[in-house]
């Protein structure tokens, strides 16, 4: 192979790689014009550029190249895309490079060639490990002011976008038999086991491409090109019928009972997502086996001045040279522990690399790597490196052999092997502890838990036929687990040489040899970290942030363990690793977000008659999930307060309208029914006749009141009972569970019809008027035949209705059910022949006014703290039968006589306003907890009064009556003196409500 | 999770409500403070198997007692609660 | 060696190799007059308020594992007084007071930065409910103040206030609320009890409470049995366990809590704020990380990790109320195991058996009582009797009543 010369992409080799050359791609990095190719990374377009100096470090702002062509890379961090797309912390070495592809590098300032922050470097002694908790403490008042302020400023990579996110997002599901993760060749073998023997097969790689490690290595399967071999592979599982591929797509995290989190990147490679695509797909999976086919990462070296630009991992080398056809050097040198690390060198010789030299600190090299070397006219050296040379480049490396002495030799590529680190993580999720194994030299996870299974380099088998046959046997053991009978095979043909080698974590020296890089952490700060007592992994860990940036330590956690192993002679095994959680790789939180964002968050539910309303004039305000109209603002009307008096005034003088379908809706029916409610409502439901109504009250089992509403006895075994809309759902939940849990011998069954019914109020003095003329002929509404708090049916213009007269404002009123459909219908018949009355629709503000004015509890007073004595209710709590919350009622604190209780106020000076979450105190009283006598719960003007009224709790509140009060309410700045009375300010006699 | 519900199969744990351990017997009206703070309050909490209640809110509405390792999250047995099988 | 700038430039020059460990390793002694059972925050605060405020210095702290093992080191960070029951404002008042003045009291500085925490409510009904607090909060002399839209918008830029689901109305500030450094906590503590003599023994495993005629007297641990007369347990997460050793169960269900982290950023948010549509609260920390979490994963569990279905709930959040946090990425994920008790507040007293001790219960409220928490515990331990601060936080209250339930949910653990 030879180099094209020139000024494009002058390291890009001739001929070789997997990349489409037909397609010329350009891209910007820092804002200078470079092109690339279809199949290049970002990265390897950079290198393909000659482009080695692509960010800085956290901390020491050191110049940083790219190390790794994977997901583990810690240097390559670039601010992906502009403006609201603007990605930070973006790996070149995954994004895929797309024309117009804008990239800029980061923490650097003003530029990545001359960083003002490199000034740190200097200072590098100082900040050692941890040395944050050592000082910036004085003075006091500095650390805020001064020091975190710096601190914050000089932290964190690259920037967040400022707009919102303008893509969208999906969420999908899966369900399958046999999940790969990885489509290495043992993934790619796992997959096409479980395939053929018929199991619903869903195989899923994080790259662009299938094949994994093969695209990188220059090796043989069954005799071809192993590209060639995941070609006809990924044929074969395309077309098989239950098998689904999902490329560019990350496992992120393994959950309880086979269940996988993976995020698909559907448009990352593009400009833009297409409108009909989302840029990303947030899928789980459910599968019955799991095989973890992840591979391995290669582990560095860490030694004196390892982090400069030119030093990368010997098997990115050679991925930048086969996959991506990529020089990524004039002059190398290699540097390993074991026998995989050679391959480096044949590798850099077709591709017009000097080799210079192989450094590898065994004495006994086998002949084939020594004759391997000596081809590619590479001096062997059996030695280590102990230091480089360069500044925004590596320019020299400096090795010593076994005597001591050191030598320097020029070279712009250091390629490093340490060995491989097997990727066990995602299996690891669920709380197995890896061990250490000295053989594999690497942590390997014996006891994976059920239904998962590691295989090929993940489970640490070093050779392509090894993993391949691991692979096959993983996945005709996952589909055979699941019922399918595999097709016997053999595994395919490959290389079987076992890689031999040594542990090499650290190379001990002088200068800075970096574990983490991103997060600059040193062999020396583990020392320090070790010399401070912060032993253990999890010390270590945190207080010298190794493994705690964005690569997770996916190069620097084991080199990190091994030298604070070596530090406090417990070994490896001893010291153990820290626990792997999702996510494997970083996800965006948009894709788990999906689809829920902005309006679509949560969803909405509206009411029958909320179009009608919308086009009434209606605003509407949040009730839970619902949205509900809160008033009908008339021409003419500025204020709403104007308009909420009017609706007040009109359901007060005439008759008013408003939808109450939000309320929860309980059908109960059996012949048990009636013994059930009187379990679950504080007061008697038994005594109830057939065809009336009863207001009902629920406690909670610790005595303290759950809900309230009433209860409709339709039929001897029939009733029909309301709840509120905050509660609906909690009440359903609490029903079923008194009625499955702790009475399931009584014979009944219940139903949420919260949705079957539009339930429309009628309230006013007109309102039996009203609905004699809505009504069809043949229903008696006449007092003496549907009194206040009875239940009937009839029918509007042929459509079946239930009534139920009953009222929440203190007037006459009644209840019609109609199913939803016809809510609307219902509605405008209503305005329609309502019109003579002076019908008035009104909202929710206008509801709240009237009962306030009417004492009615509600959310304010229903607030999980209140007992039925606190409400005024405790004559409803029935002694002479048990019910929930009937005997915790009784414990000493809720039997309290001076507990807050519920009493009405009004301002002494008869027009202040008072505010719902004020306190009250004594007038005079000092202003403390202590002193605290209550609170507002509701508050309101009274049009019907002419001034503010409200309901509280007060201490000892109904023998107060005619007190004064003040009401504290520091917060909005209020300070007011009132008046308390008894909470019902309207008819306290109800004669209006009976009409 | 995957809860495996005696009416609709294996669902994921976002369908259900939990509630807490199950197989506590409410005591009767006039049992002792002690019998009702225990049942109210009182819970072994233990590091281990553990028989609990899950409310099928999102799918058929059945409590289910569900027998669960707590420090595993895998599930044993599920059974209606309804059922005096469960109950057991 | 104490700590400081000059020591850090002195060390500068010898590659920082004069320092010691932060804390001594020592072998358990057969006796100590006082015994904390849990090394982490809660634990070793105690340990050293012992020390301090009551000279009470031949103490160890048993961990079974490594100090800060537990929640100190796996929480979103944020102290506040925010609270609505007074009992409870006065001890979280008192907390955040030590924490004002802990950088200085124990020579270690844990980042306490008061940034802010900001409660959004999204309609009448929740304004006028954190009115109730705030008000509560003003009442126990603590700061509050209650921000309409536009000061939240201008406090924090990034929220969504246009195209929201559940539109911002405003918030509840409290300008000292902020966060901590939450491992340093746990150091810092570790390290200045020892340095007051107290014994910090890691890999020293409780395996059993002995008790005699109604007293403790001890404990076997994996290092050994160690005699005591007076025993506290602060061992949140395993209170139920440990408590079990001495026969008491109590009003405590285990439940996991999952926490999130993104990849490091430049400054793009300055206050913790939290959501009042979803259960959901964030914050920045120094090292450029949006830390954020959401509510417990619902049921009963050990096993310090979460599922999916609170997983993408937390991010719902986030992106609904910072839709520019779309594209960021989370980076970490980790889940606590909290003593979610019956009422959402803590037990810190006494127990029916004499010298035993206990400290639980902390929902997912612990790491910002570390402080007041220690300081209260030692009291209580020294003197018998629990300090004004902590009287309401008894085992007793749920038989009488007297419980502190804030967001008056019941007794049931997994709804506070």
């Amino acid at each position: 192979m030879t180099t094209v010369h020139g000024t494009a992409q002058p390291f890009r080799l001739a001929a070789g790689g997997l990349i489409d050359r037909t397609q010329l791609l350009s891209f910007t990095f820092d804002g200078r014009r470079l092109t690339g190719h279809a199949g290049d990374t970002l990265a390897a377009a950079l290198l393909a550029n000659g482009i080695h100096l692509v960010g800085r470090s956290f901390k020491l702002h050191r110049p940083r190249g790219v190390v790794s062509a994977g997901p583990e890379e810690p240097n390559a961090l670039v601010e992906l895309r502009t403006g609201a797309r603007r990605e930070p912390n973006t790996r070149a070495t995954t994004a895929a490079l797309f024309d117009g592809l804008a990239a800029a590098s980061q923490n650097r300032w003003p530029s990545l060639r001359f960083d003002a922050m490199a000034v740190n470097g200097l200072f590098a002694p100082l900040f050692a490990a941890g040395f944050y908790y050592k000082t910036f403490m004085w003075p006091a008042a500095f650390w805020e002011r001064v020091y975190e302020k710096l601190i914050r400023r000089a932290a964190g990579l690259g920037r967040a976008a400022e707009a919102p996110d303008p893509d969208h997002y999906e969420k999908a599901h899966l369900h399958c038999d046999v999940l790969i993760i990885g489509a290495g060749p043992a993934g790619l073998m796992a997959a096409r086991a479980a395939a053929r023997a018929g199991a619903r097969t869903v195989l899923i790689e994080e790259d662009e491409r299938l094949g994994g490690r093969a695209l990188a290595e220059a090796m043989e399967i069954d005799g071809m090109p192993a590209a060639r071999w995941v070609e006809a592979v990924e044929a074969e599982l395309a077309a098989a019928p239950r098998c689904r591929i999902l490329r560019r797509t990350a496992a992120y995290g393994l959950f309880d009972h086979g269940t996988v989190g993976a995020v698909e990147r559907v448009a990352d490679h593009l400009p833009e997502p297409p409108a009909h695509l989302p840029r990303q797909r947030a899928w789980r999976i459910v599968a019955r086996r799991i095989v973890v086919a992840a591979g391995a990462i290669e582990r560095p070296i860490v030694f004196a001045g390892n982090d400069r630009p030119g030093v990368m991992l010997a098997g990115a080398v050679r991925a930048y040279v086969h996959r991506y056809a990529v020089r990524p050097g004039r002059r190398a040198v290699v540097f390993t522990a074991g026998d995989d690390g050679w391959r480096t060198v044949s590798a850099l010789a077709a591709a017009d690399v000097d080799v210079v030299a192989v450094v590898d600190p065994r004495p006994d090299i086998p002949p084939a790597l020594r004759a391997e070397a000596a081809r590619a006219q590479a001096q062997v050296i059996t030695g280590t490196v102990v230091g480089t040379v360069g500044r925004h480049r590596l320019a020299a490396v400096d090795w010593r052999d076994a005597r001591g002495e050191v030598t320097r030799m020029q070279a712009d590529l250091l390629a490093v092997s340490g060995g491989w680190n097997p990727s066990i993580h995602l299996a690891c999720h669920l709380g197995a502890r890896p061990r250490w194994d000295e053989a594999a030299r690497g942590f390997l996870l014996d006891t994976p838990p059920a239904g998962v299974t590691l295989a090929g380099a993940a489970a640490g088998r070093g050779t392509l036929a090894a993993a391949l046959a691991d692979g096959l046997a993983a996945g005709v053991a996952a589909a055979r687990d699941c019922g399918f009978s595999p097709v016997p095979a053999d595994p395919p043909r490959a290389e079987d040489e076992p890689r031999d080698g040594i542990a090499l974590f650290h190379v001990p020296g002088h200068g800075k040899a970096f574990v983490d890089l991103q997060n600059d952490v040193t062999a020396d700060d583990i020392a320090l970290a070790h010399r401070e007592g912060y032993r253990s992994v999890e010390h270590l860990k945190r207080y010298t942030t190794l493994g705690m940036a964005t690569d997770q330590g996916k190069t620097a956690s084991v080199p990190g363990i091994a030298i604070m192993a070596e530090l406090t002679g417990r070994g490896i095994e001893g010291t153990g690793t820290t626990t792997f959680r999702p996510p494997w790789t970083p996800v965006a939180i948009g894709a788990l977000a999906g689809p829920h964002r902005g309006r679509d968050f949560r969803p909405t539910r509206r009411t029958p008659t909320h179009a009608w309303a919308a086009a009434h004039g209606a605003s509407f305000v949040e009730v839970g999930p619902w949205l509900r109209a809160q008033w009908y603002t008339r021409r003419g009307e500025t204020r709403w307060q104007e308009t909420v008096a009017r609706e007040v005034r009109a359901v007060r003088e005439a008759v008013g309208v408003c939808d109450v379908s939000t309320l929860g809706k309980i059908e109960v029916v059996g012949p048990d029914a009636a013994t059930f409610l009187d379990f679950v409502y504080a007061n008697t439901i038994s005594t109830l006749r057939a065809g009336r109504i009863r207001y009902g009250l629920m406690l909670r089992e610790d005595g303290f009141v759950l809900d309230d509403g009433t209860v409709a006895r339709l039929a001897e075994d029939r009733f029909f009972i309301t709840t509120t809309t905050a509660n609906a759902g909690r009440v359903m939940q609490h029903l079923e569970h008194a009625h499955q849990v702790l009475r399931p011998e009584l014979d009944l069954a219940m139903l949420s019809v919260t949705d079957a019914w539009a339930q429309l109020s009628i309230a006013g003095p007109r309102s039996r008027e009203l609905l004699a003329a809505l009504l069809d002929p043949g229903t008696d509404i006449a007092d003496g035949a549907l009194p206040h708090m009875a239940a009937t049916s009839g029918s509007v213009g042929g459509v079946p209705v239930r009534l139920y007269r009953l009222s929440f404002s203190g007037e006459r009123a009644y209840e019609i059910g109609i199913p939803p459909d016809y809510g609307t219908a219902l509605m405008e018949r209503i305005m329609q022949v309502g019109e003579r009355f002076g019908v008035t629709p009104y909202g929710t503000e206008a509801l709240g006014v009237l009962r306030i004015e009417k004492g009615h509890p509600a959310g304010g007073e229903l607030n999980g703290h209140t007992t039925a004595g606190d409400l005024g209710l405790a004559r409803l709590v029935s002694t002479r039968k048990e019910c929930i919350g009937g005997h915790m009622a009784k414990r000493p604190a809720l039997a309290d006589p001076d507990r807050p209780a519920l009493v009405g106020l009004k301002p002494r000076d008869g027009r202040s306003d008072i505010r719902a979450g004020s306190h009250l105190l004594s007038p005079g009283a000092a202003e403390t907890s202590d002193n605290g006598e209550g609170y507002v719960t509701s508050a309101c003007v009274s049009p019907t009064l002419g001034h503010p009224i409200a309901l509280a709790l007060l201490r000892r509140g109904p023998a107060r009556i005619g007190e004064t009060v003040r009401v504290y309410d520091a917060l909005r700045g209020g300070d007011t003196l009132a008046e308390v009375c008894a909470p019902v300010f309207v008819d306290p006699e109800g004669g209006r409500t009976r009409g | 999770m995957r809860i495996p519900c005696p009416c609709c199969g294996a669902r994921g744990n976002e369908e259900f409500t939990y509630l807490g351990p199950a197989g506590l017997t409410r005591p009767a009206p006039d049992a002792s403070e002690d019998a009702w703070h225990a049942y109210m309050h009182e819970r072994e909490n233990p590091a281990g198997m553990h028989r609990e209640l899950w409310w099928h809110g999102q799918g058929c509405r059945a409590w289910i007692v569900v027998t669960r390792d707590v420090r595993t999250h895998r599930i044993e047995h599920a059974a209606l609660a309804r059922d005096p099988e469960a109950a057991r | 060696m104490r700590y400081s700038a000059l020591a850090l430039i002195r060390g500068a020059l010898t590659g920082q190799r004069h320092w010691t460990p932060a804390w001594r390793d020592p072998e358990p002694k057969p006796a100590y007059d006082t015994l904390i059972v849990g090394g982490g925050g809660h634990g070793l605060a105690t340990a050293y308020y012992l020390a301090k405020e009551h000279g009470i210095t031949n103490v160890a702290v048993l961990e079974k594992s490594h100090i800060g093992s537990g929640n100190v080191g796996r929480n979103t960070t944020i102290i506040r007084s925010n609270y609505l029951l007074p009992a409870n404002t006065h001890f979280y008042e008192k907390s955040l007071q030590l924490w004002e003045g802990l950088e200085q009291d124990i020579n270690f500085n844990a980042m306490v930065s008061q940034r802010g925490v900001l409660n959004l409510y999204h309609s009448d009904a929740q304004r006028d409910a954190y009115a109730r607090r705030g008000n509560a909060m003003r009442l126990a002399g603590v700061d509050a103040e209650l921000l309409d839209a536009a000061a939240v918008r201008a406090m924090v830029p990034g929220l969504d206030m246009e195209n929201a689901r559940f539109p911002v109305k405003g918030g509840l500030l409290q300008r000292r609320g902020g966060t901590v450094r939450h491992d340093a906590v746990a150091w810092g503590y570790a390290r200045a009890a020892d340095r007051r003599g107290v014994d910090i023994l890691q890999n020293c495993e409780v395996t059993g409470i002995d008790v005699v005629q109604g007293r403790v007297v001890g404990v076997q641990t994996t290092r050994g049995p160690i005699r005591a007369r007076r025993i506290g347990l602060a061992a949140a997460g395993n209170s139920s366990r440990v408590a079990a050793m001495a026969g008491l169960r109590l009003p405590i269900e285990s439940h996991v809590l999952q926490a999130f982290v993104s990849e490091g950023i430049k400054p793009a948010l300055d206050t913790v704020v939290t959501f009042g549509a979803g259960h959901f609260y964030i914050s920045q920390s120094d090292k450029g990380g949006l830390v954020f979490g959401g509510d417990i994963d619902g049921y009963n569990s050990y096993a310090q990790r979460g599922n999916l279905p609170v997983v993408e709930e937390v991010m719902e959040c986030a992106v609904a109320l910072f839709p520019a946090f779309s594209r960021l990425r989370y980076l970490r994920q980790w889940g606590g195991i909290m003593d979610m008790s019956m009422d959402g507040s803590p037990i810190i007293g006494t127990t029916p058996i004499e010298g035993l001790f206990l400290n639980c219960g902390w929902c997912y409220g612990g790491f910002k009582a570390t402080p007041a928490s220690g300081w209260c515990f030692a009291h209580t331990i020294a003197t018998g009797a629990p300090h004004p601060l902590n009287a309401a936080f008894t085992l007793d209250r749920f038989r009488t009543g007297a419980v502190l339930d804030e967001k008056g949910a019941g007794a049931t653990p997994n709804l506070h």
